[in-house]
């Protein structure tokens, strides 16, 4: 008989601490499985943010860097210019890429760095509670925007990933969502284009994905979902930006 | 190697004892008074083959050798004062790893912007943690120039040898006064097999580099091992220079640059008669506590410091003495030689 559906090499057997429908869990199978396919288990080097996915390295069956947060990219950085045999990726919240974090990914993307960046884009602060997020919506209540967010003096939602698609050093940016299977589908082509990017010498490459925090958002996982793909893509829209 | 004496600046003079050593990594930002030194590896790093990177900030910078370590391969950053405040952070977390890496602090004038007159004052920083949590760095501080690039690499090999942090403590006298050096001197060992470091897990399980330890017990059983090796470095590893101790009823304690005054003023004091000695701290941490511990010992000590007197504390706690006598300056004044040999004179009236 033949097995279609099996763990990755590049996944540990170990039961993950994420909420039901988060979406964190999705990509860190996503990112195991173009290991696997790419044939990279044994060079990539992972860097793991400070948020939810802190320990990302309990997961993977490959090694990993723990950074600061938002220091992601400056250890990145250095470990690619070390090592430019090895894939090495970042994967990073949007208040560890796009808040405290801004300063190095804005010059990692400006230098051109080879690197491949996952970004996952839950519009809050998951880790420490549900605070606003640089990519918190106008409107959307948080911990810290009991009232909801307003553009004026809270900030509106960045777009980072506009911002560095601006940049000569980056190679490419795309944003994904996932709001259904088809478009985890679409997720992974992304991913697996940004690590190819990489592995053929071609620069930075950032995918942003719009990932559900179920939790965070007081909605059900299937809410949490359709909410993706009817109000977060209205202001991130998706699709190939650079 | 070259047994050629060459006239160096104490910046290029930690440059080229950091490439010497077998530094592959240097990130920096620029900052008064260690341009110098930046502009150094700037020119060559390159040349050795060696990954230089002017980051956007101490930040990334202290960061990026983070993961030059992380990755096995010898890495140092270089700033001034305001500028290692900002490494905090990635020193904490270098130091949480257990990462090898070397920092060169050459101090100016502080709180805040300060100025950049050279000084002393980022003693209790560099000594006490700085960052946060549980930890030590081993502090060096060179007097000389030679010194600075011996330090230096002597710096890479203990780094290595404890999987710790290294602090090159100097100022910006040091930073920028020119003395010739022999570019030899110490070996700074061969890197030593990382086994720990990232390199990618062919052939063995994965490796991860972190600092946080969550489950229960995790990070307390983390610290009590970084304190066993802090016990070990203070066993081994303290350095001192000490002069006309035999016999001092007064000893002056001073390091760095303070350290070369008070040499000069101690020997036109011996050149009076007056019975003084010094202790030149060469490890602020571990501090060399021995050398104020000698049996039958009743001299009095006087440290100079250009700082309000961030020293004392130490020199107290190891000489058992409760008084201990103290004259610095800081914010741009460098304590003279005859300042301290007028003190000397009072107190020994
Ligand atoms: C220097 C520092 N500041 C603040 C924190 C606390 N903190 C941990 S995770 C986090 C935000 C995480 O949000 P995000 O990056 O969006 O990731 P998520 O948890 O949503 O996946 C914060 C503020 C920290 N660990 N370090
Ligand atoms: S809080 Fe949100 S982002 Fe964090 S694990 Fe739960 S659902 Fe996922």
């Amino acid at each position: 008989m033949k097995k279609i559906f099996t763990r990755p090499e590049a996944l540990k057997d170990a039961p993950n601490h994420y909420c039901p429908g988060c979406g964190h869990g999705i990509a860190h199978r996503l990112i195991a499985e173009i290991v696997d396919e790419t044939g990279i288990r044994e060079r990539v080097i992972g860097v793991a943010p400070v948020g939810c996915a802190v320990v990302a390295y309990d997961y993977w069956n490959f090694d990993c860097s723990e950074a600061a947060h938002g220091r992601a990219l400056a250890v990145a950085t250095a470990i690619k210019r070390l090592r430019p045999q090895n894939i090495v990726f970042t994967y990073q919240g949007d208040g560890d890429l796009a808040a405290i974090g801004t300063n190095e990914t804005i010059h990692a993307a400006n230098r051109g760095e080879n690197l491949t960046v996952i970004f996952i884009n839950n519009a809050i602060y998951g880790m420490t509670g549900g605070q606003m997020a640089p990519t918190t919506l106008v409107g959307q209540k948080t911990a810290t925007t009991p009232s909801g967010r307003e553009g004026k003096g809270h900030g509106y939602p960045l777009k980072i990933s506009e911002i560095l698609s601006l940049l000569p050093g980056v190679c490419y940016v795309e944003r994904v969502s996932f709001q259904d299977p088809q478009h985890v589908l679409k997720a992974k082509a992304a991913i697996k284009q940004a690590f190819l990017n990489q592995i053929k010498g071609q620069g930075f490459s950032l995918v942003e994905i719009l990932s559900p925090c179920p939790t965070y958002w007081g909605m059900s996982p299937k809410d949490a979902l359709d909410w993706t793909r009817d109000v977060m893509q209205k202001e991130f829209p998706l699709g190939k930006i650079k | 190697m070259s047994e050629k004496r060459i006239l160096m600046s104490g910046n290029e003079a930690i440059a080229e004892g950091a490439i010497r050593a077998g530094c592959a990594f240097y990130a920096g930002y620029p900052i008064t008074p260690q341009n110098e030194l930046i502009a150094y590896m700037a020119k060559n790093m390159p040349k050795a083959g060696r990954v230089f990177i002017q980051a956007e900030s101490e930040l990334a910078a202290i960061n990026m050798v983070y993961g030059a370590s992380a990755a096995g391969f010898r890495a140092m950053t270089s700033s001034s004062s305001p500028g290692i405040s900002l490494k905090q952070e990635g020193i904490s977390y270098i130091s949480g790893a257990q990462l090898p890496a070397i920092i060169v602090n050459i101090m100016r004038g502080g709180p805040g912007l300060g100025n950049i007159a050279p000084a002393q004052s980022d003693y209790f920083q560099a000594t006490r943690g700085g960052g946060h949590g549980d930890y030590r760095l081993i502090v060096l501080a060179p007097a000389s120039v030679q010194e600075a690039y011996d330090l230096t690499r002597e710096g890479f090999a203990l780094a290595d040898k404890y999987r710790i942090a290294v602090m090159i403590l100097g100022d910006g006298v040091l930073g920028q006064m020119m003395e010739p050096v022999t570019l030899a001197g110490k070996n700074a060992g061969k890197p030593l097999p990382k086994r720990w470091a990232l390199t990618g897990c062919k052939d063995r399980k994965p490796n991860v580099v972190k600092s946080f330890f969550m489950a229960e017990g995790g990070l307390e059983k983390a610290n009590l091992d970084l304190q066993k090796k802090y016990k070990i470095i203070e066993k081994k590893e303290k350095r001192y220079e000490g002069l006309f101790l035999k016999d001092a009823e007064l000893i002056l304690v001073a390091y760095g640059t303070t350290a070369r005054i008070a040499k000069n003023a101690l020997f036109r004091l011996r050149g009076k008669g007056r019975k003084v000695g010094l202790i030149r701290p060469i490890s602020l941490w571990p501090f060399p506590a021995d050398a104020f511990r000698m049996p039958g010992r009743k001299a009095r000590y006087l440290t100079v410091e250009m700082s309000y007197g961030q020293m004392v504390e130490d020199v107290k706690l190891s000489s058992g003495c409760a008084e201990v006598d103290f004259l610095g300056r800081s914010g741009g004044g460098i304590p003279g030689e005859e300042e301290i040999v007028n003190k000397v004179n009072r107190m020994m009236i």
